[in-house]
């Protein structure tokens, strides 16, 4: 019995590892494993040979990849991304491209695990990559950041918060990094003086929260803040936070700061409200989409101020005309992470417009450009206006204060 | 009869090995010649790691007879000890590969000290109450490694519960595992060749422990404990080194998961029970105590869901039904009936072919 | 009194584990097979609720029942496709299939519905319990749930000591083969407790939502592992033993973060678990296993 099922089995493996391996023998055996492995892309035609990454692509096309967890309790995120960078994409191909050349876009799985995310990062590139927008987490963008520096492949990661994600010079992001929004968050909250007693609820088991909320302790003490309780909560124990919203209670806090995401925060702000907790709350990007959740009591939110680049009822009309065919081609309310997926590719053509790249370059060649280039540029983008980046990799960008006022986002001063 | 038996054996693991290795020579072959794509390439040492984990808990599910869903746990703490000796050693030994086998064996034997301490409730528990002991472990591993903030500086190592400033360091310290962040920029040097003389070593262990006196020994203890126990087995002995042995060969599988990523982190997603059942996937779906179909099935299964990217969303879905059809279709008892009456059937057809020729 | 209102906040979370533990240990204590779907059994009576009571407007009761048909079809079509045909395999085999079929339900659902965050609305109406002038709030979802375990925990081993279809279901726990002698269907026996174990997951799925409304598709995963551990911290297969073991877990959890670590309550509760389970190897109210040679 086993004898048979291991017969099968190996002639499964074997199967698999011939289509996994001969990539580039002869040029038809490369076109059908390409096709094969990778028939992916949001409609674009993948039929190109795969190593254009080594010699170049004389069809005339950019090849975007991107990266982002679309399965997992993480998907939320990388959906955001993949639906938003594909819509830059195509409003850039409608018109005209990128120097006169098409660009085509593929969007690979990575589960939110670093593993998994090399793996996306190397269907990728055997796709014929020339520039990375991704990966949407940290974790996996610092892992990805390691490849990509190796193959010396222009990477550009909407949400990689991490300070180590844009270590190296190829790598630059579109957010800001965690110790910035924790900074930045202390420093508002203490300048303009909105509260002297703060409890702070954040996610131990993402590098994301406590990433933030490392700084923002740091940073408190500068502002002479007080911290009268600093609570965690992991993964799995995201759905009951009575015990630590009554420590903040019981400490006598008079804001609560929040480095976390929506989801949890939505419960936080429903339990809040039963134990009849009436503090202020104050949260960073990751908190932005919480109006948008599908239902909720946003009456809940009333009050709630948060520092984010992105709101999806501001009113200038870049933002509005991204929510409404965003909306119109994915059926939902864009967050802040498909805005910043669609500010990287944007900046990926301004950089690449400013130093005239054709899509038959080197991958190396193309990414020396875009490095150079990236420093010069200025655009307008979702996240941010005036936006720059330095030569860290990091954006020069104002964070915007937002206040949740009679369910809608104010911009506060 | 006795040598015949021996020579089956004998044959038999002859077959695992010379997979393996040809396995090895293949790809290599590829790698060497070009003719291997990006991400077969950085499978290569993903599979080997898999592989180990998948052997390693057979020994402790198939030989010793034992539910185990901490499998990760032990992983994690090979990942987690190594990586900082490495972090700690980077400079100080020059050559990567004396510091690697020294981490390997730091990762090897921090994962069996905790084998030797979880496996003493071990000797209590059977059956679902050691499956959630175990899976209690994990996760106890895996929310203090979240918590942990350790840095080194001239005067030492420094150790903290509460955040990175607590640490005190010098100026010029370096902070190695920073809380939830965990260890970034461990060196890279997990490699394929590392990567297949581990799980050579790793079978060369399991098959050897199992055809020993020993491993007698351990397979009467899953038969019949009460028999065993009467015919002079020292139980106690015998679990606590399967189950010792299993997590230390774990733990070598986290030393090549924390060299070969350049992020290491606790996460639900790799060191959590998810990690840990899916082990036990490879493991029943290879066929309980089958060492070769283990070997298989970790391959099969970690290619699986890369093979199905084309798939795009539906992924995943595909992956779990192929997951419930194989499980049916290996396990189930009218499968087995239906799928040995064809193997009679071919055959009788066979022999009478024969004769007729 | 912040003890006192740690305390209830435990025993509010522990209830919400004690009903998702009940049906665990159901379906245990019969079919002898841990059924990791049932979390993900749980998040899909959720979403037929949402889908009935928060996008079709019907009222709370309409959309649970909804939910007890939609869950008790699903646990028996799975039971059926998924289980059956490995009836005398190996408990193993069973306990990975189980694991597939959750990854397909989450997928399942991923696809369906989205990945994005859908607030339930309670199907609570009974209003929050205040005392001492407002300083301790036992809410309303809290009051109901624990009622509701209560009942369902009566219910339940009323039903297997006194009707004949009980009768018929412990018979088939204690010994498959001797119950096909004396003329029990097995196979109807362990689908109908598929079903009832699958009809107590809607209702679990309807009090865990109301008590925590964030809903996605992974909001069952990982209650349905917590509630695994409760149950097999009681004891698994005893009835009682799910809400003991449910609550005193939601109750050390809660006292942990409390007074110990927040950062490292999962710890603790996993430390404590292994104490009592070195203490008595079979849960606390389980039943001692008798060796035979």
């Amino acid at each position: 019995m086993r004898k048979a099922m291991s017969v099968i089995l190996a002639a499964a493996m074997a199967a698999s590892l011939a289509a996994c391996g001969g990539t580039s023998t002869t040029s038809t055996t490369a076109e059908s494993t390409t096709a094969a492995d990778s028939s992916v892309a949001e409609g674009t035609s993948a039929a190109e040979s795969t190593d254009t990454a080594a010699d170049g692509d004389k069809t005339g096309t950019f090849k975007i990849g991107a990266i982002g967890p679309i399965t997992g309790s993480a998907a939320v995120y990388g959906t955001a991304v993949m639906d938003g960078a594909e819509l830059a994409v195509n409003e850039i191909n409608a018109a005209g491209g990128i120097n006169g050349y098409q660009v085509e876009y593929q969007f690979q799985d990575d589960e939110n695990d670093v593993e998994k995310s090399i793996n996306a990062y190397n269907t990728l590139k055997d796709w014929g990559m020339q520039m990375l927008v991704g990966t949407t987490t940290s974790n996996p963008c610092i892992s990805v950041a390691a490849e990509s520096a190796v193959d010396n492949l222009f990477q550009i990661t909407p949400s990689g918060s991490a300070v180590e994600c844009v270590e190296n010079p190829n790598v630059f992001r579109v957010c800001f990094s965690d110790p910035d929004q924790g900074a930045a968050s202390a420093q508002y909250i203490g300048e303009h003086q909105l509260a002297s007693k703060i409890a702070i609820i954040y996610d131990s088991s993402s590098v994301y929260s406590s990433g933030i909320m490392e700084k923002f302790v740091s940073e408190a003490a500068n502002q002479n803040l007080e911290i009268v309780a600093n609570e965690a909560f992991t993964a799995e124990t995201n759905t009951d936070f009575t015990t630590q919203l009554q420590k903040a209670k019981d400490g006598g806090a008079e804001l609560i700061f929040l480095p976390i995401y929506y989801t949890e925060a939505s419960l936080i702000l429903n339990q809040a409200n039963q134990m009849g907790l009436d503090v202020d709350f104050f949260g960073c990007d990751g908190m932005d989409g919480i109006l948008q959740v599908e239902n909720f009591d946003t009456s809940l939110a009333e009050g709630l101020m948060l520092l984010t680049p992105f709101v999806a009822d501001a009113t200038d009309e870049l933002t509005q005309s991204f929510v409404s065919s965003y909306e119109a081609a994915y059926g939902s309310t864009p967050i802040q992470f498909a805005a910043d997926a669609y500010d990287a590719v944007y900046a990926i053509k301004a950089a690449a417009e400013d130093a005239g790249l054709t899509p038959d370059m080197s991958v190396s060649d193309l990414c020396e450009g875009l490095k150079t280039s990236m420093t010069k540029i200025t655009i307008n983008g979702l996240t941010g206006d005036n936006m720059t980046w330095n030569e860290a990799g990091e954006p020069v960008k104002a964070p915007k204060a937002m206040k949740i006022e009679n369910g809608a986002y104010t911009a506060m001063e | 009869m006795k040598t015949k038996a021996g020579n089956k054996n004998w044959g038999s693991n002859a077959i695992t090995y010379g997979m393996v290795i040809l396995a090895y020579a293949v790809m290599q072959a590829m790698v060497m010649s070009g003719n291997i794509s990006s991400l077969m390439k950085g499978l290569l040492v993903p599979l080997c790691m898999y592989v180990i984990l998948a052997v390693s808990l057979n020994l402790t599910v198939g030989i010793l007879g034992e539910l185990s869903l901490g499998h990760a746990g032990f992983m994690c703490v090979g990942a987690f000890s190594s990586a900082v000796f490495s972090k700690c050693m980077e400079g100080v030994i020059p050559n990567t590969m004396i510091s690697f086998l020294i981490a390997l064996v730091i990762g090897a034997l921090a994962a069996a000290i905790c084998g030797i301490l979880i496996g003493i409730p071990v000797l209590r528990l059977r059956g679902d109450y050691l499956a959630i002991v175990t899976l209690a472990f994990g996760e106890i591993i895996k929310n203090i490694m979240n918590a942990i903030y350790l840095g080194l500086d001239s005067k030492g190592l420094h150790f903290s519960l509460k955040n990175a400033a607590a640490l005190n360091l010098e100026e010029g310290g370096q902070v190695i595992i920073k809380g939830a962040q965990g260890i970034t920029g461990t060196p890279k040097v997990s490699s394929f060749t590392i990567g297949v003389v581990l799980v050579l070593l790793t079978l060369f262990i399991i098959i050897n422990l199992t055809n020993s006196r020993t491993g007698r020994a351990i397979m009467s203890i899953r038969d019949n404990r009460i028999a065993a126990e009467s015919v002079g087995i020292n139980i106690t002995k015998y679990k606590l080194l399967a189950f010792t042995v299993s997590a230390a060969l774990a733990g070598v599988a986290g030393v090549l998961y924390s060299h070969n990523v350049s992020s290491l982190t606790a996460l639900p997603k790799n060191f959590g029970y998810n990690m840990s059942i899916m082990i036990l996937v490879f493991v029943v779906l290879g066929g309980i105590g089958n060492i070769r179909g283990s070997v298989i099935a970790a391959v099969v299964l970690t290619l699986l869901p890369e093979l199905l990217r084309g798939l795009n969303n539906y992924r995943m879905l595909i992956y779990a039904i192929v997951l419930i059809a194989m499980m049916i279709f290996n396990s189930s008892p009218k499968a087995i009936a239906l799928r040995s009456q064809i193997a009679d059937n071919w055959k009788k057809k066979h022999s009478r072919e024969k004769k007729e020729a | 009194m912040s003890f006192v209102s740690y305390l209830i906040n435990g025993i509010s979370l522990g209830s919400v584990y004690a009903i998702i533990a009940l049906g665990y240990t159901m379906v245990y204590g019969i079919a002898k097979m841990l059924n990791f779907a049932h979390g993900d059994i749980i998040m899909m009576g959720a979403y037929v609720i949402f889908i009935v009571v928060s996008m079709m407007g019907m009222p709370a009761l309409v959309g649970v029942l909804a939910a007890i048909v939609v869950c008790t079809l699903l646990g028996v079509l799975i039971e059926r496709v998924a289980y059956k045909p490995l009836r005398g395999a190996s408990p193993l085999a069973v306990l990975i299939t189980a694991i597939g079929v959750s990854y397909l339900l989450q997928n399942v659902a991923l696809l369906l519905f989205g990945a994005n965050t859908k607030a339930f609305t309670s199907v609570v109406g009974v209003p929050a319990l205040r005392l001492a002038e407002g300083q301790l709030v036992i809410s309303g979802e809290t009051i109901v749930t624990i009622l509701s375990c209560i009942v369902i925990m009566i219910v339940l081993t009323t039903f297997i000591k006194k009707s004949k279809a009980g009768q018929a279901m412990l018979a088939v726990s204690e010994d498959k083969g001797a119950a096909t002698l004396m003329g029990i269907n097995v196979n109807k026996t362990i689908a109908l407790t598929f079903a009832i174990g699958s009809a107590l997951a809607a209702v679990a799925g309807a009090l865990l939502c109301s008590a925590y409304p964030s809903l996605t598709p992974y909001t069952g995963a990982m209650p349905g592992i917590k509630a695994f551990v409760a149950a097999v911290f009681g004891g698994i297969g005893s009835i009682p033993g799910a809400m003991i073991g449910g609550i005193l877990l939601g109750v050390i959890e809660n006292l942990s973060k409390a007074y110990i670590s927040s950062q490292l309550s999962d710890a603790i509760v996993f430390s404590v678990l292994i104490v009592v389970l070195l203490v008595k190897p079979t849960g606390i109210l389980g039943k001692k296993i008798n060796e035979k040679v």
